[in-house]
């Protein structure tokens, strides 16, 4: 692959642009890039960013600290709901914006049931196994709820989901009468804090469980073909056999159970919960993920580990910021430009004027060099060059192809003038 | 058989927009007499129903421009943002520059801020095909993070200009009401109220009587055949978008007069009361339906049920959610039966 990468590069202009293009059409580019960048801004800042020392903590564990273990960290919770949010989004083409909601809510059943109906509890009233387990249950029934808007009653995602964004927090302050308790000891501190004797943090453990179910999942089921298969056309998806309102509702159940995990973590890092403050703007934060992995917001392909990465670039972009001592506040308006400036450079559109650009400088330089036969037998060349260059990319995939057929067009045209 | 004849002519007859709208007219007013009927007292005067004018004009305005992106298909998600920061801005104008700021310059202010971000998303949906709601909801967060960016502490406007503007009140003959002193109080309502009204005729002319106005639908309902009609489907999408944001500013702007201080926690979660309004009142996601007038209603039903809830005694703060959300919950199902029952009778 390398040595056909430098012949590339030395076969000359056309190709270097196509380089390019290939590239940069890999989904991973876009925020593999953003990490550089962030990374290469802070670098540059000092490098004081990347050290990592070990400390103690509170309760005198061991515990790594410094900026990378604080991404790592509080990533966790937005990675997880990334995974269940690309699977949403690309079976019903639409976001789940109640998770911040139903995390409000899968928490506060979690400590209804873990503190009772005391504020102050001297010990825990349940095991937390059973407590996680019930906000798993909650959790999912939330997502069922929202999974039966969407598939059974055709409703658009956004606007079913708005339904439990409107009530979760409300819901949540219901289930324990507004008040707020405080859980007692230090196991259930583990769970978004450290495990004595372990200095990583927990969190990163669940990430990785986690991470491998879904992978597991992905692998050994249909579930991710079946998805994008329903994202992209539900009525042939149905043709095949494949049953559109399961796969959608599934899609909902499994986000649900990421919230339960999620609002576990939330939950165990204050050991406690405000409903109107907890996991706020998440759900802004999760689909802006799902965005940044260059899945299509329309539903359709999907490519989960993107969408990891791109829920990590956030928490990478907002730990840089409060770097910069940018108030939590404001923190808002640098990140919309951010991500305006990210999901712009991916558009396909504007790609397509950038690679034209790049185009024209290099056989303009070109024109400059020679005369101007020469600039009509090169033009030739490169499309014939382009020619052969599509027929390597027929294995690569079909877009790749219609790109570079279109390419090659705009040379011949090129050609002719 | 030949009652289910009947109704299939009947749905066959009204289309999506004037059936979802009728629903929701229905339904307030049913609401509205229910609440007369049933809760009495302060619903029986129109002072009420004015009230709930005068406190949500802004919200009328910012669903009315919803409802355009809306009915073209697409979606507008920083609008609470924009009021927030318009509100913001013109506050900081008018009471913090020296010897007081003109209070047309801060109108102007206003439909600017509207105007910038109807023209930067508008370009960035239409002309750049990224989605709607990414491109708004960094709009949002660029709007609010701005907002604190202005101003952090909340504040009163002390501008003479201003504050006798805020307290102009177009009184109603005929409609006041005497306490138990006697004392008679005339039914009022505020300059903004007016603003909102005229815009919801003007929309509503726009809309059915005019060519963009018919693209709109045209576009939101179906993009290719509008585009085999000889539609500008792109700058349909941009105009959509750009009429969107001088809305917001407006309704910023409105909101301010109403509440006449600058606050960072003002106008927050409005963008999801105004969707919620807007799909109450019969517009759809998927764009090509839709009524300004039913936006209008969808407004009114949304705050009077919070008005019901709130006298009802139901004083814990998380009913009103919990309510909203299940009024929400009962149109959106009434929508989707709906509409599935006229397309089953449709084919049959």
């Amino acid at each position: 692959m390398d040595k056909k990468k430098i012949e590339a590069n030395k076969k000359g202009s056309g190709n270097a642009a196509s380089l390019i293009k290939r590239i940069t059409g890999n989904q991973l580019f876009i925020p593999i890039m953003a990490i550089v960048l962030l990374a290469l801004i802070n670098l540059i800042a000092g490098p004081s960013f990347f050290r990592v020392k070990l400390i103690n903590n509170n309760d005198g564990n061991p515990q790594f600290s410094g900026s990378l273990i604080t991404i790592l960290d509080y990533g966790s919770e937005l990675a997880i709901l990334a995974i269940g949010m690309t699977l949403v989004t690309a079976a019903s083409g639409g976001q789940d914006i109640s998770v911040g909601a139903t995390i409000a809510i899968a928490g506060s059943a979690m400590l209804r049931i873990l503190c009772g109906s005391n504020q102050h509890p001297e010990t825990l009233k349940a095991p937390i196994i059973v407590a996680f387990l019930v906000a798993c249950l909650v959790g999912m029934l939330c997502g069922a709820f929202n999974g039966a808007l969407v598939a059974i009653f055709k409703i658009q995602p956004m606007i079913a989901t708005l339904i439990m964004f409107t009530a979760g927090r409300s819901i949540a302050a219901w289930i324990n009468s507004n008040r707020l308790p405080i859980v007692p000891g230090k196991e259930f501190k583990y769970f978004g804090g450290v495990i004595p004797g372990i200095p990583i943090p927990t969190t990163v453990f669940i990430v990785i469980i986690c991470i491998i179910a879904i992978a597991l999942a992905l692998k050994f089921t249909n579930l991710g073909l079946y998805t994008q298969a329903v994202g992209i056309n539900e009525k042939s998806a149905r043709l095949n056999g494949i049953n559109p309102i399961l796969i959608k509702f599934l899609a909902f159940v499994i986000l649900g159970l990421c919230v339960a995990v999620a609002a576990l973590i939330k939950v165990s890092r204050i050991s406690s919960i405000n409903y109107n403050v907890i996991a706020k703007d998440i759900e802004m934060d999760a689909i802006l993920a799902v965005a940044l992995g260059g899945n299509a917001l329309s539903g359709g392909k999907f490519n989960m580990w993107a969408s990891i990465l791109g829920a990590y670039v956030i928490q990478f972009l907002t730990t840089t910021l409060y770097r910069f001592h940018i108030q939590s506040d404001a923190l808002a308006a640098y990140k919309a430009v951010v991500v305006i400036l990210l999901v712009l450079f991916s558009a396909p559109k504007v790609r397509e004027v950038i690679s034209g650009l790049i185009k024209k400088i290099f056989s303009g330089s070109k024109g400059n060099n020679g005369k101007k036969t020469l600039t009509a037998l090169a033009a030739a060349g490169a499309a014939e060059g382009a020619g052969t260059d599509a027929f390597d990319e027929v294995s690569v995939s079909e877009d790749a192809v219609s790109t570079s057929e279109e390419e090659s067009d705009s040379k011949k045209e090129e050609a002719v003038q | 058989m030949k009652e289910k004849k009947l109704k299939g002519g009947i749905f066959n007859r009204v289309s999506d927009t004037n059936l979802l709208f009728f629903i929701t007219v229905v339904i307030f007013f049913l609401m509205y007499i229910g609440a007369v009927v049933f809760r009495g007292g302060g619903f029986s005067k129109p002072q009420t129903l004015f009230d709930i004018l005068n406190s949500n004009a802004g919200l009328i305005i910012v669903a009315l421009g919803l409802s355009v992106v809306m009915i073209t298909g697409g979606i507008d998600i920083s609008v609470g943002g924009v009021v927030g920061l318009v509100t913001m801005c013109c506050a900081v104008y008018l009471d913090k520059t020296p010897g007081g700021g003109n209070v047309y310059v801060s109108m102007l202010i206003a439909v600017g801020i509207g105007l910038a971000f109807g023209l930067v998303q508008g370009f960035l949906v239409a002309y750049c095909d990224i989605q709607p709601f990414i491109v708004t909801l960094a709009g949002m967060f660029f709007a609010r993070g701005m907002t604190t960016i202005v101003h952090t502490k909340p504040f009163n406007v002390e501008n003479s200009a201003f504050q006798k503007l805020k307290n102009t009140r177009i009184e109603i003959p005929g409609l006041g009401w005497y306490t138990k002193k006697g004392i008679y109080f005339p039914a009022y309502i505020e300059i903004g109220v007016v603003v909102a009204l005229a815009l919801v005729v003007i929309l509503f002319i726009v809309l059915r009587y005019t060519k963009l106005g018919r693209a709109f639908y045209a576009v939101g309902g179906n993009k290719q055949s509008a585009l085999m009609l000889g539609i500008n489907v792109k700058r349909t999408k941009f105009l959509s978008h750009v009429i969107c944001g001088v809305l917001a500013g407006i309704a910023g702007y409105v909101y301010f007069l109403n509440v006449g201080s600058g606050s960072v926690s003002h106008a927050t979660g409005m963008e999801m009361n105004a969707i919620a309004s807007a799909i109450i009142g019969g517009t759809m996601l998927t764009g090509g339906v839709g009524n300004i007038v039913g936006t209008l209603f969808g407004v009114l039903s949304l705050c009077t049920i919070q008005k019901i809830v709130a006298s009802a005694g139901l004083g814990e703060a998380w009913w009103t959610g919990i309510t909203i959300a299940a009024m929400l919950c009962l149109f959106l199902l009434i929508q989707s039966v709906v509409i599935r029952l006229k397309k089953r009778t449709l084919k049959v």
